[in-house]
C-alpha cells in the first residue's frame, strides 16, 4: 500500500512497532501498578488492600493496542484505522445510550476504552486530512478559524440556539432536571456577559465578580422582605445597589492594572462574603436568609394552596398544579434577563462608551492624549458589569429562597472568569458556549463520580493546546465603513 | 510675517528627583506654522512634550494656549484628558500608540468619543438608536473617510490597525489625533523609521496640515530633511536648555548648535558625562 502520510519520513517496521508499542505499555504497567492494581478498602476493622489486577492489565492492554495503532497510522494504513475506531467508539456510545449490554462493568475503564478509540480515530482523521492537501498548510491548524466561515455558521447557529432556548421547557424530554440545568446554564451566561463587558471590552481583570453576585442577592432579599415589593419591583433597586457598589470598588483601583487590579477586586470579593458572614443584623450571618419571596406571574403564585385571596397559577389557568411550572418561570425570567443583558452589551459595543472602553483596553495612554476620560469610562464599564450581576444575584434569591455567603465563594468568580476566558475575551457566542460545557459539562460528567473533575481538567488542557485564545476569539469591528463615498466635511 | 500666537512656554522647569530634564526653557508657538524642536537624544524633547500634553506635571513653568478665537488655556493646571477634550491639543508618541486590535476606522471613530458621547445623550439615545445619534455618527464616519482618503487607507479601513505597515500606522496615528479636531497638533518624531519615500508623503501630509486645516503644528523630530523643508520655526534643545531658536537657516548655521550636535576641540579634555554633572551641580 502506497504511503499516504507525505510527512512520514521515517517509517517502522511492523517489529519495530511492536516493540514500541510494548515500550510504552511498560511505562504504563509501571504507573498502573501502585494507581489502579492496589486500592485501600475501608472494612470497618481498618484498612485493607485490595488488587484490582484485571482492571490494571486491562487498561495496559487498551495502551499497547492504542499505541501500536497509532505506529499503524503513521505507517500509512490510517484509512482503515479510522473506519475501525469510528465505528467501535460509535457503537460504543450507542451501547451506552441505549443500554444494550454492558461492555464491561467498571465504568472507568469504559470510558477509557471510549476515550483511546476516539484519540485514535481523531488522530487518524487528522494524518489523512493532512495527507491529502498540499504541504506547507499544516501550520494553519493551531491559528484562529477562518472568519468568513465563522460568520457563515455564527449566522446559523445563533438563531437555531435562540430558539432551542425559548422551546427547550416544552420538549418531549424535558423534566425538570433539566430545565433546572437549563437555569442554571443561563445564569453563568448571563453573569458572563455582565462580566464580559468589565474583563473582554474594558480588559480590567475582575477576579471579585461574585461580590456583585452577592450583593445583587442580598439586596433583592432584603427588599423585598421587608419592603414587601414583588420581583418585577425589586429589580431595579437590587441593581442599582450592585452598581452603586460597582462605582465603589471602581474608585479606587482606577490607578491600577493587571495582575494588582486582579488582587484588589479578588480582595474586594472576599470582603463582602466576610462582611456578609459577620454582620449578624443585617444578613443574618452564616445562618442565611430564608423565605425569600417567589417570584409571581402577574399575580399569581406558583403554589399548591395559595393564601387566601391570592391566586395560583394552575387554578387560574385550569391546570393540575406541578412544581415543574415555577421552574418553566424561572426558566423564561433568567433568559429575557440574560438576552437583556446580551442585547445591552451588543448594543453598547457599538455606542462611543463601548469603543472607549476597547480603546482603554488597548491603550489606556493614547486614550488620554485623544481627550478620553478614563475616570468615568473605567467606573462606567464597573457600574454596569455589576449590575447585571446584581440582576443575577437577585434571580438566584428570588430562585432558590434561601441565601447565604457559602453561595457566593471565590470559586464562584473563578468559574464566571473562567467562563469569559474560555469562550474567548469579548465574545458574545463564545460565553454562551463556555457556560454550556463548563456549567453543563460536569453535570454531563456525572456518571464519572470521583473522576468527573478530572475528565472538566481533561477538557481544559485540550483546549489550552487547541485554543488558547478562547473557544471563539474573533472579534467584529464595531462599525464598518459605509460602501458609498460620503461628502466630504 | 507675524503669525498670530498659539502657544507660549515661559520657564518650563521639569525636575525629576535630582535630575533636571529641562531647565527654564521659554518658547513659543505661532498659529498656522510649524514649529519644530530638535536636540540631541535625551536633550528633553519628549519631556517637553508631556508636560504639554498633561503626562507631567511640570516642577515650574507655565504654559499657555490662545485659540485663534480668543479663549485662553494654562495647561499646566489641566488634567491630563481635558488638555485634548478642552484645549484641544492632539499628540502622537514617538513609539506608536494606535489601538492595535481595532479597525482603522474604529481607531478614528474612539478619537471623536467626546463629540459623539454628546450626540449620543451619554449613551442612552444611542442605546434606542435615535436619528440625533445616527446623524452625528454618519457625521464622523464622513470626517473619518476624508482623512482615511488623505492618508491613503480608505481600501483597508476595517482591518486591525496592527496590521498595518510600520509608515502606515504612523500616518493612521497623525490621522487619528486630526480626527479629534485640535487646534495644535505636537508630533513626537513621526519620521522616525520611514524610508524616504514615506518621509516626503509625510511632509506633505503636515504641510496639508498647516495649509489646509490651518493649525499649529509642533513637532519633535531627528530627520533633518523634514527639518528644514517644512518648519517654520526651529528651537535647539540641549541638556534640558534651549540653546537656540530661529528660522530654520539660521538655526543650521548656529555655532552653538553645530557644537551640540558635533562637539568642538576644547571638550575633549572633559568628558561629556563629567560635562552633564558639572551643569547638574550647578
Amino acid at each position: 500500500m502506497a504511503a499516504i502520510g507525505a510527512g512520514a519520513e521515517r517509517q517502522l517496521s511492523f517489529g519495530e512497532m511492536i516493540r514500541d508499542a510494548a515500550a510504552v505499555a511498560l511505562v504504563a504497567l509501571g504507573l498502573a501498578l501502585p494507581l489502579v492494581g492496589f486500592q485501600t478498602v475501608d472494612r470497618g476493622a481498618g484498612m485493607i488492600l485490595e488488587t484490582r489486577f484485571g482492571a490494571m492489565f486491562y487498561a495496559v492492554g487498551v495502551i499497547f493496542v492504542g499505541r501500536f495503532v497509532l505506529g499503524l497510522i503513521d505507517a500509512g494504513r490510517g484509512r482503515p484505522i479510522l473506519a475501525a475506531s469510528g465505528a467501535f467508539s460509535a457503537a460504543w456510545v450507542l451501547n451506552a445510550i441505549f443500554d444494550v449490554a454492558p461492555p464491561i462493568e467498571h465504568v472507568t475503564l469504559g470510558w477509557l476504552t471510549w476515550l483511546v478509540a476516539m484519540t485514535i480515530a481523531l488522530r487518524a482523521w487528522f494524518v489523512l486530512r493532512r495527507g491529502a492537501r498540499p504541504a506547507g498548510r499544516d501550520g494553519t491548524r493551531a491559528g484562529a478559524l477562518p472568519a468568513v466561515w465563522l460568520e457563515r455558521v455564527g449566522r446559523l447557529v445563533v438563531p437555531a440556539a435562540l430558539t432551542f432556548a425559548v422551546v427547550m421547557p416544552f420538549l418531549p424530554f424535558a423534566d425538570q432536571r433539566l430545565v433546572d440545568l437549563g437555569i442554571l446554564v443561563l445564569t453563568y451566561t448571563m453573569l458572563g456577559w455582565g462580566l464580559n463587558v468589565v474583563v473582554g471590552l474594558a480588559g480590567l481583570l475582575d477576579l471579585g465578580y461574585v461580590a456583585f453576585y452577592a450583593v445583587g442577592a442580598y439586596s433583592y432579599a432584603l427588599i423585598s422582605i421587608n419592603l414587601g415589593l414583588n420581583f418585577w419591583e425589586t429589580l431595579p433597586f437590587a441593581g442599582a445597589v450592585a452598581a452603586f457598589f460597582g462605582v465603589a470598588l471602581g474608585f479606587p483601583v482606577l490607578r491600577l492594572r493587571g495582575d494588582y487590579l486582579a488582587i484588589v477586586t479578588l480582595g474586594f470579593g472576599e470582603m463582602i462574603r466576610l462582611i456578609l458572614l459577620n454582620w449578624d443584623d443585617l444578613s443574618n450571618g452564616a445562618k442565611g436568609i430564608g423565605d425569600i419571596p417567589r417570584p409571581s406571574f402577574f399575580g399569581l403564585q406558583f403554589t399548591a394552596a395559595p393564601r387566601e385571596g391570592v391566586a395560583a397559577f394552575h387554578e387560574y389557568f385550569d391546570l393540575d398544579f406541578s412544581p415543574i411550572h415555577r421552574v418553566i418561570y424561572l426558566y423564561y425570567i433568567i433568559l429575557i434577563l440574560a438576552l437583556l443583558t446580551n442585547w445591552f452589551t451588543l448594543r453598547i459595543r457599538k455606542l462611543p462608551i463601548g469603543r472607549a472602553w476597547e480603546a482603554l483596553r488597548e491603550d489606556e495612554i493614547a486614550c488620554r492624549a485623544l481627550g478620553i476620560n478614563p475616570t468615568t469610562t473605567k467606573l462606567t464599564a464597573f457600574a454596569i458589569g455589576a449590575t447585571f450581576g446584581g440582576f443575577a444575584g437577585s434571580f438566584f434569591a428570588t430562585r432558590q429562597g434561601f441565601i447565604s455567603p457559602e453561595s457566593f465563594n471565590f470559586i464562584e468568580s473563578a468559574i464566571i472568569l473562567a467562563i469569559v476566558v474560555l469562550g474567548g475575551m469579548g465574545s458574545q457566542l463564545g460565553v454562551v458556549v463556555a457556560s454550556v460545557v463548563l456549567i453543563g459539562g460536569p453535570e454531563w460528567f456525572r456518571d464519572l463520580g470521583t473522576f468527573r473533575m478530572v475528565a472538566f481538567g481533561a477538557l481544559m488542557v485540550a483546549v489550552m493546546i487547541w485554543r488558547p485564545q478562547g473557544l471563539l476569539a474573533h472579534r467584529d469591528p464595531t462599525v464598518r465603513l459605509p460602501a458609498a463615498p460620503g461628502r466630504p466635511p | 510675517m507675524t503669525a498670530p500666537l498659539l502657544l507660549r512656554i515661559e520657564h518650563l522647569t521639569m525636575r525629576f528627583g535630582g535630575l533636571v530634564a529641562v531647565d527654564d526653557v521659554s518658547f513659543e508657538a505661532a498659529d498656522r506654522q510649524i514649529t519644530a524642536i530638535i536636540g540631541p537624544n535625551g536633550a528633553g524633547k519628549t519631556t517637553v512634550f508631556n508636560c504639554l500634553t498633561g503626562f507631567y506635571k511640570p516642577t515650574i513653568g507655565m504654559l499657555t494656549l490662545r485659540r485663534p478665537g480668543g479663549a485662553t488655556f494654562l495647561l499646566e493646571r489641566m488634567d491630563g484628558y481635558r488638555i485634548g477634550q478642552v484645549a484641544r491639543v492632539a499628540r502622537t508618541f514617538q513609539n506608536i500608540r494606535l489601538f492595535p486590535r481595532m479597525s482603522v476606522l474604529e481607531n478614528l471613530m474612539v478619537a471623536q468619543h467626546n463629540k459623539l458621547m454628546r450626540a449620543s445623550g451619554y449613551t442612552f439615545f444611542g442605546l434606542f438608536g435615535l436619528p440625533v445619534y445616527r446623524h452625528a455618527e454618519a457625521r464622523a464616519l464622513d470626517l473619518a473617510r476624508y482623512w482615511l482618503d488623505r492618508i491613503g487607507l480608505t481600501a483597508r479601513a476595517d482591518e486591525e490597525a496592527g496590521n498595518m505597515a510600520y509608515g502606515e500606522q504612523r500616518r493612521l496615528e497623525i490621522a487619528r489625533a486630526m480626527c479629534t479636531e485640535p487646534v495644535l497638533l505636537c508630533l513626537d518624531e513621526p519620521a522616525a523609521g520611514l524610508n524616504p519615500r514615506e518621509s516626503a508623503e509625510l511632509n506633505e501630509l503636515l504641510l496639508f496640515i498647516r495649509d489646509e486645516h490651518k493649525i499649529g503644528v509642533l513637532l519633535i523630530e531627528h530627520d533633518m530633511s523634514v527639518v528644514m523643508k517644512i518648519s517654520d520655526h526651529v528651537v535647539v534643545l540641549d541638556y534640558g536648555r534651549k540653546i537656540s531658536a530661529g528660522s530654520p537657516t539660521s538655526v543650521r548655521n548656529d555655532p552653538v548648535v553645530i557644537r551640540a550636535y558635533l562637539g568642538e576641540e576644547e571638550d575633549e579634555a572633559l568628558p561629556p558625562e563629567v560635562e552633564t554633572d558639572l551643569k547638574f551641580g550647578a
